[in-house]
């Protein structure tokens, strides 16, 4: 029950936190200060006190895309293993519901994005749903090859179970899989090199350019959906990185959330010496990540 | 130009010298000239009556020349565009002021939608009661089942200035693009007429506002040429000081820009901070981040004293080395590398055809530079080598403002040691009357033109004012052609062209 609640409590609070370490990072290779570390919590905060404004030409699917981002979000996150702890919620199969609960959020983004009849808005969304299709199957590749590993279908076991156990023999399609999950990780939460999450200019933005016509409180919705995807995301990728174990609970808990703020450090380092990619490669290096998984998939198979 | 009067860059001559033509052998000396390598520098008309006086201004780099000539035409005269697409906006701008149609012009459209000089006499028809909203007018369209039209402005997402965009899209392959600016419109021009008045100068220096040494040097020119004024050498190295410290103000801060918009974070925000620097270097000197009140007819409003040469050079100095810094790691940077070669090509053939100029034009290939082609002041004794590059690409648009920074690095420091006495400003006397004076100077975009024609009592009759942006916006809209349209916004910052400076 404790460790439910701490669960629950960690998801919750969290989430913005990431976006503050990889701001800092981001800051301190570019020689400045940089925002605080608890900036991303002001500016929800902000957004949740402001007014909207909504177009009279939109219809509740644009209403509804927030709302929807962000209950799904909370919803992954009750079935996904933190660190060495069980989900709150498990059953034979979850993996299925967790793959696709990220492509109903993304189907109402979408449709809320072209709801506004906006031509960027037609374009990100194009775009969106364009990368998500590629970079669906090497979550699947990755997930039936934990499948393999650990002879399970629900992802708590899947998890946190044999991981550990496992790198010694399958060392080389782990490494593979954390690869083309990382390259995933950064694609699907419109980090650099993918997306540019800072960028103000509408015609080169993916997600960024679907929100433009939200306001206030629904953009915090999707602010703080978003820094939740990330964490969902960034806990699935370390189970398979960094699947260390402590031994007393407690301990666990603090190696996670320390290995969660060392994650964020990385994309920053990552968002700070790369430039963007042109939008013509994003699908060649999403194809690439897919091949990766394949191959760690024929690993296990053989 | 055949039988056109010719003289140089900072001259002013009799307004009886200029060879008066019929409008056909003007029209064909513009179209000859330009096929033998003349450039149209300015092209503008002055109504009177129901007669307008057509004037060219056209430069050759050899020699330094530049060719004059005009002609008077009635309500229409055959366009010249199709044979000589640098006449283009000129044409338009020809129409929309005086109200004289370019016949068979291929985009017969107002270019800044301001009413005409003279009541009534509109090119379009439009009556005075009717408003003219910027941008209402036909846009070009590709028709097509999954043709898509995209709009960008005058409202955007960051803050910049006010521009409206239609990109002609297949996806996100972009097979057109045009550009309707005029937003900004503040009558500068109009407001010169019957001057120079007092706040003439104050105008001149915000005609755009990053060039404002550029603009107000080739303004104080006019008035010198006029007037038959000349500078003391201590002035002359000051402007040339202030245009260099702005050129590298600039060029830092669009390299910090490109950097920026590829998300490559260390060099957009080095860059940030140096070109800080260069701005602070310029206030050192006058007080304006600017150079606001810097330039001034005559020489320079301001003095340069021994503390302040040593303070600027070791500040140069160090800004050099901060500058190197971030740049190279620009240039190290594979990721960026990729995303800036190739990307947003223009030809030497249509950089040519189109008559860009500045960094624009030099990454193309073409070496033109006023500062070394018709030099003014400072640069007459003391010359800028001309820095070009071959590709056409948003690289070498970068490349070549890397290298111009440093040549301009190394003319600061040379002029300042040696730093030459005695006064820097000398009385400008009053203008001489019924004379054209012509000035240009190489701002940190590209050629700046001034003209002015006086009356008999020495006031402005017509200024006119071409800024580099009017002759380089169609090289961006080229550029973008078959291109991908999320690479806009980097090609964009590639050009960085002012819409104020369009827009007068």
């Amino acid at each position: 029950m404790t460790h439910i609640l701490i669960h629950i409590l960690l998801v919750l609070l969290m989430p913005p936190l990431l976006l503050g370490v990889i701001g800092k990072t981001k800051a301190f290779f570019a020689g400045r200060v940089g925002a605080p570390y608890l900036q991303p919590y002001y500016d929800i905060w902000k957004l949740m006190r402001k007014g909207s404004v909504f177009s009279e030409t939109t219809t509740w699917l644009f209403r509804a895309g927030p709302i929807v981002t962000l209950s799904v979000a909370v919803t992954a996150s009750l079935l996904i293993p933190l660190g060495n702890h069980s989900a709150p919620f498990s059953f034979a199969g979850d993996m299925i519901l967790f793959a696709y609960l990220f492509g109903l959020a993304r189907f109402f983004t979408v449709a809320a994005a072209l709801d506004t009849g906006s031509s960027f808005e037609g374009m990100g969304g194009a775009r969106e749903a364009t990368f998500s299709c590629l970079a669906e199957p090497t979550l699947f590749f990755a997930l039936v090859v934990l499948a393999r590993l650990s002879g399970s279908l629900s992802l708590s076991t899947m998890l946190t179970g044999s991981i550990t156990t496992l790198w010694p023999d399958s060392a080389p399609s782990l490494i593979l899989l954390a690869g083309s999950l990382f390259i995933i990780l950064l694609a699907e939460n419109c980090r650099v090199p993918f997306d540019d999450p800072n960028t103000h200019l509408e015609l080169t933005m993916i997600h960024e350019v679907m929100v433009l016509d939200h306001s206030g409180p629904a953009f915090g919705y999707i602010l703080y959906g978003a820094a939740m995807k990330l964490f969902v995301l960034g806990a699935f990728f370390l189970h398979i990185a960094f699947p260390f174990k402590a031994g007393d609970p407690f301990l666990d808990w603090g190696v996670f959330i320390i290995a969660m703020l060392l994650l964020a450090v990385v994309i920053g380092i990552v968002e700070s010496i790369m430039a963007r990619l042109r939008m013509v490669r994003i699908p060649q290096i999403l194809v690439a990540s897919t091949i990766l998984a394949a191959f760690a998939l024929v690993l296990v198979l053989r | 130009m055949k039988n056109a009067k010719t003289f140089h860059n900072g001259a002013s001559l009799p307004l009886a010298d200029i060879p008066r033509m019929d409008s056909h052998d003007f029209l064909q000396g513009i179209i000859d000239a330009t096929d033998n390598g003349w450039r149209l520098s300015s092209l503008f008309g002055i109504p009177e009556g129901n007669e307008t006086t057509l004037y060219a201004i056209l430069s050759y780099k050899v020699g330094g020349l530049l060719g004059v000539a005009s002609t008077t035409v009635g309500e229409a005269f055959p366009s010249i565009t199709p044979l000589c697409p640098q006449a283009h906006l000129f044409e338009r701008e020809i129409a929309e002021e005086c109200g004289v149609l370019p016949q068979d012009h291929p985009w017969l459209k107002p270019v800044r939608f301001q009413r005409p000089f003279v009541k009534g006499k509109d090119a379009w028809g439009r009556k005075d009661a009717e408003g003219i909203l910027p941008g209402v007018t036909d846009f070009f369209r590709v028709e097509g089942e999954e043709v898509h039209e995209v709009a960008v402005g005058p409202v955007h997402a960051g803050v910049i200035e006010p521009g409206h965009f239609r990109f002609q899209c297949h996806g996100e392959h972009v097979f057109h693009l045009e550009i309707s600016l005029g937003y900004q419109h503040r009558g500068i021009e109009a407001g010169a007429a019957g001057g120079p008045h007092p706040k003439t100068l104050f105008q001149m220096e915000t005609v755009a506002g990053d060039t404002t040494i550029g603009h107000n040097q080739a303004y104080c020119m006019v008035l010198e040429a006029l007037s038959g004024t000349g500078v003391p050498a201590k002035g002359e190295a000051l402007r040339g000081i202030a245009l260099e410290l702005e050129r590298l103000a600039n060029h830092t801060g669009d390299l910090g820009a490109i950097a920026g918009d590829v998300a490559f974070l260390p060099t957009a925000s080095y860059c940030g901070r140096i070109r800080g620097d260069f701005l602070n270097m310029t206030a050192l000197l006058c007080g304006s981040r600017f150079g606001r009140g810097l330039v001034r007819p005559g020489g320079t409003g301001f003095d340069c004293t021994r503390q302040q040469v040593d303070e600027l050079l070791s500040r140069i100095a160090k800004a050099r080395a901060d500058l190197t810094g971030a740049v190279e790691i620009l240039w190290e940077s594979a990721s960026s590398m990729s995303r800036f070669e190739n990307t947003g090509k223009v030809s030497p053939e249509t950089a040519r055809q189109l008559g860009l100029v500045g960094p624009a034009a030099r990454a193309c290939g073409l070496a033109r530079d006023v500062r070394h082609d018709h030099p003014f002041g400072i640069y007459r004794m003391s010359q800028i080598p001309v820095v070009t590059a071959q590709a056409g690409d948003v690289h070498s648009r970068a490349l070549v403002r890397w290298l111009e920074a440093q040549k301009s690095l190394d003319f600061l420091d040379e002029q300042l040691r040696q730093l030459p006495g005695g006064p820097h400003r000398t009385e400008v006397r009053s203008l001489a009357g019924e004379r054209l004076a012509v000035a240009m100077t190489e701002g940190w975009r590209g050629e700046i033109c001034h003209a002015a024609i006086t009356d008999q009592a020495g006031r402005f009759v017509r200024y006119k004012i071409v800024d580099p942006s009017f002759h380089n916006w169609q090289g961006l809209a080229m550029a973008l052609r078959d291109e991908q349209i999320s690479d806009f916004p980097l090609c964009n910052k590639s050009f960085n062209l002012s819409y104020c400076g369009y827009d007068l």
